[in-house]
């Protein structure tokens, strides 16, 4: 079947959004898009019912009929329909799991890797050397109650008593899922293999247990996909059937209806793996922050449960601290005045800021938010820890060890911003600075915001496992990301090294599309912007003395950059960024570094509160 | 006619309260359906499996896991007590015998013949709901719980924290301007609900705490202020399980903020009358907002009934109160809803309502605004 029109939804906690992506003129593109209020609690408690009031908006708006009473028509007839309809799913609070794992760093850490792959929310990681005594962990299980549990331990043929002594723990907490009471709760096992059959004897009866591949099956290896697979199973088998009409959604898709941070998650590392290129894509939501990077061609996704920009906003407060907060505000505001203020929007989610002091405190708020999300991300996304590494005498010298971050600033190529506070900010020029001095990246490095955050519906596309039309549908999520999802902001510039006050850092020479050429001379602790649009132009990038622009300390690069809405940000300011602790000084640089890229250009601070 | 859907606070003077109260796990329900209760009386209960102690016996007795079951002195389901023996080696020639003892009172559960370790189940903990508010049995939940109708107040407040509590209701500032003081909170105040005007200091509260009233209603709190009453940053708005004798309900928000007029008036109305609270606070998908019930009996009740799920929408001639900076806790009626987004100072493109504001007609977002939801 050649597709034409597809029609995907995302069912979030808040929204239903519904995109209309239609074949024109030989290329697929995003033709309408509508939204509506999820249903899934009281009065309604049906999520089909937000899912066709947001359909219903995309059919008034491309004038023909997608939906007949109730159904979504699918296949098309005609001019009414559409080939195919898919959905992600982020309602009642996602998928919340607890994962077990012999050893903390290791399998703990695989299971982890696994369960957050598949897009859920890690509640707890549970192991044997985790330093809590079995009572505790019991109570803690029983405290959680996640909708599923992901139990891993040992390798294949290794000593089966750790993992079965963690099954007992379950068995003896007998854990109740959190939805519903008349199922048992899901336990997958994805340990020894060896130890499979005593775990059936434990957990058989009081769960519903699953059992799969070994996630670590020897120690120098991963095997996560089998479990991640299982994971995404049932959580349509299980979870979803407990939401309220997510029977009949799911009966109405024609791919299986994924989490929302999964179907994110997928869709970046088919980006990276395409490119060829090391991507993070972070979402910024009221509640979390999700972060997804692929590096070394290893995905890696995390999830920070509790930072966010309304629900959690104050937990971002909590953990950043004030100061660090108001380090990025260029004007003085009373500190109590100002916790106050941030509290309000925690109680009342939903605001927006009216005034401008209200949006640089809330653009403050979230630098913080992305830059310990990264943080988190960081010491998540590693090496395998436990692998012993064959080395040679140079190695011996660089000191490598197991468990280190995948996360090369330095080797990053694309990153991309999604989130209300990202994607909808005023001016992507505010966009561009919240990515560049929260994620801080070094030498050249691309900057996306996601438009209307449809990178979870364009996931599942590219996921299709139907013969038939997964390779459309590829090809249509591919072209629609590309042209109509990303919104391009240009790139990032910034040396490292040992800086000097007022050393040159970089000199760049630019030759445009239309032959024109142009030199910038950047210096230390300065930050400018030029402006280019999204196309190529060729760039031969000369670092100062001592600096690396990408390609080692005081290597020259010629290479292709691209501009984009913003244009070129040449970042001098140091890696990493220090900011004057004396408060002139500070207000003095932010303003200054505000109207480099023409960020706040109407902040008159103080002039209402 | 122009038309938006604004979240709101409900602030009713009469209404049908359906309750629903529900045990943690099944149980019994041992109320009928029409038994009118009161709000000490208990209409449901369980026992939650007790809790569980691990033993590893191979490990205390230095013996192989296979040998475990060898070495119980004691079967799966025996009860034990406290000190009672559950193990022992054979010893050497009946010599030199080592043995383990049970930590806790309770019952065998598992022997594990891979890990060697013995599962002990305490004994169950049993639980008990209480009615909350006075009233009628509308339905009973077959072993899970019921739901209690009753007519009377019902006030939703924006944030708090506490649990559930009751009392009477005690006003004891001149308006809703007026602050709780420390002075305000006398003896007399025990085991009220104590309603005040734009805000309560810490010091107040902790006064409060310490006479023991049962819960405060006032319109603002300080939020960097909670850290001291709570022990810990609130990060996101999930309360109601905190161990507070005083539970505490704002109505507008943080910081000083007098209370709504509609507020303050009904609450001021029902002085004296027998009041349940809730602080319990949930702001997240399916929002939980703390609330005032007020059941009226009889003669009290006026018949001007108000289904407390319906809502509107804002339209021309609602009254809202803007719930962000720079007019935040103002109130004003709606005169405008233009469809069209308009630019705001923060170049922000919004939806945006006209209100008018002590005669003055301001451009504020939709999305700042709360409609008060009065009958």
């Amino acid at each position: 079947m050649k597709l034409r029109s597809i029609l995907a939804t995302d069912c979030g906690s808040t929204t239903t959004k519904a995109i209309l992506i239609e074949k024109i003129a030989g290329e697929y593109r995003l033709a309408f898009r509508g939204e509506a209020p999820t249903t899934v609690e009281a009065p309604f408690e049906d999520v089909t019912k937000g899912v066709l009031n947001a359909v219903m908006e995309v059919e008034e708006l491309a004038g023909r009929k997608l939906i007949d009473g109730d159904n979504i028509i699918t296949p098309r007839k005609g001019d009414e329909g559409v080939d195919i309809y898919i959905s992600t799913s982020s309602a009642g609070g996602g998928l919340q799991m607890m994962v077990a794992g012999v050893v903390k760093g290791m399998t703990g850490e695989s299971a982890q890797r696994a369960a957050l792959g598949a897009g859920s929310i890690v509640m707890d990681v549970l192991a044997s050397n985790d330093g809590r005594k079995p009572h505790e962990k019991i109570e803690r299980i029983r405290q959680l109650r996640p909708d599923m549990i992901l139990l891993s331990g040992g390798i294949d043929g290794g000593t089966t008593k750790h993992v079965v002594e963690l099954a007992e723990i379950l068995a003896a907490a007998n854990p109740k899922p959190r939805l519903g009471t008349s199922y048992k709760l899901p336990v997958i096992y994805a340990g020894n293999k060896n130890a499979a059959d005593k775990i059936k004897d434990t957990l058989g009866e009081i769960t519903d247990l699953d059992i799969t591949e070994n996630i670590r099956p020897v120690l120098e290896r991963e095997n996560l996909k089998p479990s991640r697979d299982k994971i995404h199973d049932l959580f349509m088998e299980h979870v979803m059937q407990q939401a309220p009409g997510y029977k009949k959604l799911m009966s109405w898709t024609d791919a299986p209806i994924m989490p929302t941070p999964g179907a994110v998650g997928a869709l970046i590392e088919m980006v990276a793996e395409k490119e060829n290129i090391s991507v993070v894509g972070v979402d910024i939501g009221g509640a979390t922050t999700d972060i997804f990077s692929v590096f070394q061609k290893q995905f890696n996704r995390t999830v920070s449960a509790n930072l966010g920009m309304s629900y959690s906003i104050c937990n971002v407060l909590a953990e950043a601290g004030l100061k660090n907060v108001l380090r990025w505000v260029p004007f003085d505001i009373d500190e109590k005045e100002l916790t106050n203020r941030i509290g309000n929007k925690m109680i009342r989610p939903t605001t927006v800021p009216q005034s401008m002091e209200e949006l640089v405190i809330e653009q403050a708020i979230a630098r913080e938010a992305l830059r310990l999300s990264f943080i988190q991300h960081k010491s998540f996304a590693v090496n395998l820890k436990g692998v012993q590494k064959e080395r040679t005498i140079s190695d011996a010298f660089e000191q490598s060890e197991s468990g280190e971050s995948l996360v090369d600033m330095m080797d990053l190529d694309l990153l991309i911003g999604s989130g209300g506070v990202l994607s909808h900010a005023p001016r992507r020029e505010q966009s561009a600075r919240m990515l560049i001095d929260s994620f801080l990246p070094e030498g050249i490095t691309q900057l996306a915001v996601d438009s209307i955050f449809m990178m979870p519906q364009l996931g599942v596309m590219a996921n299709i496992q139907k013969e038939e039309i997964a390779e459309d549908a590829r090809m249509a999520a591919i072209e629609v990301f590309e042209k109509d999802c990303l919104i391009r902001l240009g790139s990032c510039l910034a040396p490292v090294g040992q800086y000097k006050v007022g050393a040159t850092v970089l000199i760049t020479e630019l030759t445009l599309s239309n032959g024109e050429t142009q030199t910038h001379v950047l210096k230390s602790g300065d930050i400018f912007r030029i402006k280019i649009p999204y196309e190529p132009v060729k760039a031969k990038l000369t670092p100062g003395k001592g600096m690396n622009i990408g390609a080692g300390k005081n290597e020259v690069i010629e290479t292709t950059i691209y501009g984009g809405v913003v244009g070129i940000i040449f970042d001098g300011r140091g890696r990493p960024l220090e900011i004057s602790s004396d408060p002139k000084t500070r207000i003095s640089n932010l303003t200054n570094w505000s109207k480099a890229v023409n960020e706040y250009p109407n902040l008159n601070p103080n002039s209402e509160s | 006619m122009a038309h938006a859907y604004t979240p709101g606070l409900k602030v009713l003077h009469e209404t049908k309260i359906n309750k629903e109260r529900r045990l943690p796990l099944k149980g019994t329900v041992v109320v009928e359906n029409g038994t009118t209760v009161q709000p000490d009386d208990i209409v449901a209960k369980t026992d939650l499996p007790g809790n569980v102690q691990m033993v590893n016996v191979a490990n205390q007795l230095n013996i192989d896991a296979d040998d475990v079951n060898d070495a119980m002195t004691v079967k799966v389901g025996s009860e034990v007590r406290k000190d009672d023996m559950i193990a022992e080696t054979k010893g050497l020639f009946g010599m030199f015998k080592s043995n383990v003892t049970a930590p806790v009172d309770g019952t065998i559960e598992v022997i594990s013949d891979t890990t060697g370790q013995v599962v002990i189940r305490e004994a169950p903990i049993p639980v008990e709901i209480d009615a909350y508010m006075s009233g009628r049995i509308k339905e009973v939940i077959p072993e899970e719980g019921v739901v209690i109708e009753s007519e009377g107040v019902f006030i939703q407040g924006i944030f708090g924290i506490g649990g559930e509590s009751r009392g009477d209701l005690a006003v004891i500032v001149k308006d809703r301007e007026e602050e709780i003081t420390e002075e305000l909170i006398t003896s007399e105040l025990a085991g009220k609900i104590v309603v005040g005007g734009s805000f309560i200091s810490l010091k107040a509260y902790k006064k409060a705490i310490q006479m023991k009233v049962a819960g405060v209603v006032v319109g603002g709190f300080n939020y960097f202020d909670l850290e001291d009453i709570l022990g810990y940053t609130l990060g996101v708005a999930i309360t109601g399980s905190e161990d507070l004798a005083t539970s505490l309900i704002l109505t507008e928000g943080y910081g000083k903020i007098r209370m709504g007029s509609q507020t303050f008036d009904l609450l001021k109305e029902h002085h004296g009358k027998f009041t349940s609270v809730n602080g319990a606070t949930q702001i997240r998908a399916g929002v939980i907002r703390p609330e005032i019930v007020i059941p009226l009996s009889g003669d009290e009740l006026k018949g001007d009934h108000k289904d407390a799920h319906a809502s509107e929408g804002i339209q021309a001639g609602s009254l809202v109160r803007v719930i962000r900076a720079p007019y935040f806790g103002r109130m004003g009626k709606v005169v405008d809803l233009p469809s069209e987004l308009r630019k705001m100072e923060s170049e922000t493109m919004v939806r945006v309502a006209i209100i008018e504001i002590d005669g003055e007609n301001i451009e504020i977002p939709r999305a700042n605004l709360e409609m008060v939801e009065t009958d």
